[in-house]
C-alpha cells in the first residue's frame, strides 16, 4: 500500500501527484478542446473565414460578376440589402446622402438596346483612390477589399474627384443610428465594403448578392477570384465579361457580363 | 543706384486701425462660415457628392497660385538681377508667404475633418500629390521666409541671392505640383493632361504679379504715397508678357483635347453649350481675364498709367477666378461615363450635367482666405520695414511713361 501511505504523508490543502491521474485529465481536456474548437476550425475552413487575429491573405481575392443579362430593370432589392446591412439612411437629400450602390439604366442610342446594372466599388487591384489619399486613409487590403480608414480620413474629397466610377460618398451631416459593425461618420469619405464584417466573420456572401439571389435573379455572384473552384471563377470562365472603364486598365475585382 | 530705405507702414490711428477692423470683420464672417459648415456639415454648402470641390476651392487653388506668382518681382531682382525690382523684392516676399496662407487656410477650414490637421500632418502617402503639396507648401514657407530674413538683414545680404534662387526653383516645383492635382485625375475627361502642370506654372506668373501690383498699389496708398508710375508700367510691361503667355496656355491646353476625339463632348461642354462655364471661359477667362488687360497694357494712353496698370491686374485677378472656376467646378459638372457609348441613368446623378449654385458660406469663406492674406501682409508692412521709400516719391517720376511696344 505504498499509495496509501504517500497520501497519509501529506497534510491539508496538499495536492496529490499522480501522473495517471493527470495523464487522465490532459486526455480529457484535449478532448474536450477538440470537441469544442475543431468544430469551429472546420467552419472557417469551410467558409473561407479567417481567425480574427490573422491578417486578411492576398492569397484570397475578393471580387463579383455582375450579369446584367439577369439583373431586372427597376429592381432595386441589391440597393435596399445595401443601405440596411450598413445602416444607411438618407436625410432626404438626394444630391448629399451616401449611395454605395446604385442602379444605372442604360440605353444604346444607335439601336435602344437596354440594361440595368448594378454599380458600386469596384475594388480595383489598382485603385485611384488610393493612389490620390494624402494620409492612406484610402486603402487596399492584401484580399483586394478596398476600404476607407475612419480615424484617418480627413475629408479632402481627392478619392471622390479621382474615383472613375463615382463609388464615393462624402458624409454632408451628422449621422444617427449606425450599425456596430459598419463606422461612419460626418466628415469622411465612404463607400462599399464588399460587406467586409460579413466576409470577415466567414458569410461567403455580401447583403447585395443575397437580396439578389433571394428575388430569384442571381444577378450577382459574389467569391474568390483566385480559386478556380469559387462559382464566381466558374461564372466568369463560362460566360464573356469585361471591366468598367477597361481602358484605364485598374483591374477592377467586379466583372460584369451581358454588357 | 542710391540705397534704398525701407520703413514700416507709417499710417496710425484710424487710418491704420480703419482697414485693419474691415479686415477683421470679413476674416470673422469667413470664420463664421467655416464653424457653421462644419457643425452642419456640408450639406449647407452648394456641394454635393457630384460636385465636391466648390467656391472655397476655387479661392484657395488661385490664392496658392497666386502666391507663388507673387514672388515672381522677388525673382525678377534676385534670379534674373534686374536690380530696379530689388527694392520691392520683400514686399513680394511677404505677398507671397501670405496668399499662400490665405488659400492653405480655405483648404483646411473646407476639410470634412479639420480637425484632423495632425493626421494630414503625420500621416502620408508619398504617392499622392496633396501629400507631396503638403511638402511644397511647407518648405516654400520656410524657403521664402529665409529669403526674406537674408534680404532683411545686412550681414546675411551676400545669400539672399542663393536664397532667392532656392525659392524660385521651388515655386516652379510647387505650381507644376498644384496644377498635376488636376492633371493627373484620368477618370475626369476635362483633366487628364500632363499640361495642367505647365498651365498652372504660367498661370501663377500672371496672377501672381497682377496680385502683387494690387498689393503694391493698396500699400502705397495706406502709407499716404503717391503711386510710382514708372514703376507700376515696369511691371505692368512684365503683366502683359505673362498674360500673353497664359493665353498661350490655355489655347494648348484646349487644342489638344479637341485633337482627341473622345475629349469632343467635354470640351463642347466648356466652351460652348455648357451654360455658365462658356460664358465664364470666353467672356471671363479669355476676355476680362486676357484681351481686355492685353488691349488696356498696350494701349498708348493707358499702358504707362496707374490706372491702366491697376486697372488690368484686377482683370487678370477675376479671369483668374474665372479659370479655377471652369477648370474646378466645370470639370465635375461633366458627368463620368462609367458605360462609355451608352446613355446613363441613375439614382446618382449618372449620365447628367451636374448643377452647382455656390452658398454664401462658401463665399465667406473663400473672402475670408483672401481676407487672412491681407491682415498677414498689413501686420508684415506695420511691423517689418518692408515698403521702399526711394522710388516711391511723386517727384521721382510724376509723368505716366510710355506704354510698353506693341506686338506686331
Amino acid at each position: 500500500m505504498p499509495r496509501l501511505q504517500a497520501r497519509a504523508r501529506l497534510g491539508p490543502g496538499e495536492a496529490v501527484s499522480d501522473p495517471e491521474r493527470r495523464g487522465f485529465l490532459a486526455t480529457a481536456a484535449a478532448a474536450l478542446a477538440g470537441v469544442v474548437i475543431a468544430p469551429g476550425i472546420r467552419l472557417i475552413e469551410i467558409a473561407g473565414a479567417r481567425a480574427p487575429e490573422e491578417a486578411a491573405s492576398a492569397r484570397v481575392r475578393w471580387g463579383m460578376l455582375i450579369d446584367t443579362a439577369k439583373c431586372a430593370s427597376g429592381c432595386t432589392e441589391c440597393v435596399k440589402a445595401c443601405n440596411e446591412e450598413n445602416g444607411l439612411h438618407g436625410a432626404g437629400r438626394p444630391r448629399t446622402d451616401a449611395q454605395w450602390i446604385r442602379k444605372i439604366d442604360l440605353k444604346d442610342p444607335r439601336t435602344g438596346r437596354q440594361h440595368s446594372a448594378p454599380v458600386m466599388c469596384q475594388h480595383c487591384a489598382e485603385p485611384p483612390c488610393v493612389d490620390v489619399c494624402p494620409t492612406g486613409a484610402s486603402f487596399k487590403r492584401a484580399d483586394g477589399i478596398v476600404l476607407v480608414d475612419k480615424h484617418t480620413c480627413i475629408g479632402c474629397r481627392y478619392c471622390v474627384m479621382a474615383c472613375p466610377y463615382k463609388a464615393r460618398s462624402f458624409i454632408h451631416e451628422n449621422l444617427s443610428e449606425q450599425k456596430p459593425a459598419v463606422p461612419r461618420g460626418k466628415g469622411t469619405v465612404e463607400g462599399c465594403t464588399l460587406c467586409v464584417h460579413k466576409v470577415d466573420r466567414g458569410d461567403g456572401t455580401t447583403a447585395c448578392a443575397q437580396a439578389c439571389k433571394a428575388a430569384g435573379h442571381e444577378a450577382i455572384v459574389f467569391g474568390d477570384l483566385n480559386d478556380p473552384q469559387s462559382a464566381v471563377s466558374r461564372r466568369l470562365r463560362e460566360i464573356p465579361s469585361i471591366h468598367l472603364r477597361a481602358d484605364l486598365r485598374l483591374d477592377t475585382g467586379v466583372r460584369y457580363s451581358g454588357i | 543706384m542710391a540705397t534704398v530705405i525701407h520703413r514700416e507702414l507709417q499710417a496710425a490711428g484710424w487710418r491704420f486701425w480703419g482697414p485693419l477692423l474691415a479686415i477683421g470683420a470679413v476674416i470673422a464672417a469667413g470664420f463664421a462660415a467655416f464653424v457653421h459648415m462644419e457643425t452642419q456639415g456640408h450639406w449647407v454648402t452648394g456641394m454635393d457628392n457630384q460636385i465636391v470641390w466648390g467656391l472655397p476651392h476655387v479661392f484657395a487653388v488661385f490664392l496658392i497660385v497666386a502666391a507663388s506668382g507673387a514672388l515672381n518681382v522677388a525673382s525678377v531682382a534676385s534670379v534674373f538681377g534686374r536690380v530696379a525690382y530689388k527694392p520691392l523684392a520683400p514686399l513680394s516676399a511677404l505677398a507671397a508667404i501670405a496668399l499662400l496662407a490665405g488659400g492653405l487656410a480655405i483648404l483646411v477650414a473646407d476639410l470634412g475633418r479639420p480637425d484632423r490637421l495632425v493626421v494630414a500632418m503625420t500621416h502620408f502617402n508619398f504617392k499622392s500629390i496633396f501629400a507631396l503639396n503638403m511638402f511644397l507648401y511647407n518648405g516654400f514657407f520656410a524657403l521664402v521666409a529665409v529669403y526674406l530674413w537674408f534680404m532683411m538683414e545686412r550681414r546675411m545680404n551676400a545669400w539672399s541671392g542663393a536664397a532667392g534662387l532656392a525659392a524660385f526653383v521651388w515655386r516652379i516645383v510647387l505650381t507644376t505640383g498644384t496644377g498635376s492635382i488636376f492633371g493627373f485625375l484620368a477618370a475626369r475627361e476635362a483633366y487628364d493632361s500632363a499640361l495642367l502642370g505647365p498651365a498652372f506654372v504660367v498661370y501663377s506668373l500672371a496672377y501672381g504679379t497682377a496680385a502683387f501690383l494690387v498689393v503694391l498699389d493698396l500699400s502705397w496708398r495706406w502709407a499716404g504715397r503717391a503711386a510710382h508710375a514708372e514703376t507700376l508700367a515696369r511691371i505692368g510691361r512684365l503683366l502683359a508678357i505673362f498674360t500673353a503667355a497664359s493665353l498661350y496656355m490655355t489655347a494648348a491646353f484646349h487644342l489638344a483635347k479637341l485633337y482627341v476625339t473622345r475629349s469632343h463632348g467635354v470640351e463642347d461642354f466648356l466652351l460652348a453649350s455648357g451654360g455658365v462655364y462658356p460664358v465664364l471661359f470666353w467672356l471671363g477667362q479669355v476676355g476680362l481675364g486676357g484681351a481686355l488687360p492685353l488691349a488696356l497694357l498696350y494701349s498708348r494712353r493707358t499702358g504707362g498709367t496707374r490706372a491702366g496698370v491697376i486697372g488690368a491686374a484686377v482683370l487678370v485677378i477675376l479671369g483668374g477666378l474665372a479659370q479655377m472656376y471652369v477648370t474646378i467646378i466645370g470639370a465635375q459638372a461633366w458627368s463620368q461615363p462609367i458605360f462609355p457609348g451608352w446613355q446613363e441613368q441613375s439614382s446618382f446623378f449618372d449620365g447628367e450635367v451636374h448643377p452647382y449654385a455656390p452658398s454664401g458660406w462658401e463665399l465667406l469663406l473663400g473672402l475670408g482666405g483672401v481676407a487672412l492674406a491681407a491682415a498677414l501682409i498689413a501686420t508684415g508692412l506695420k511691423a517689418l520695414p518692408l515698403l521702399p521709400d526711394e522710388p516711391c516719391t511723386a517727384s521721382s517720376s510724376p509723368q505716366p511713361t510710355s506704354p510698353p511696344a506693341r506686338p506686331r
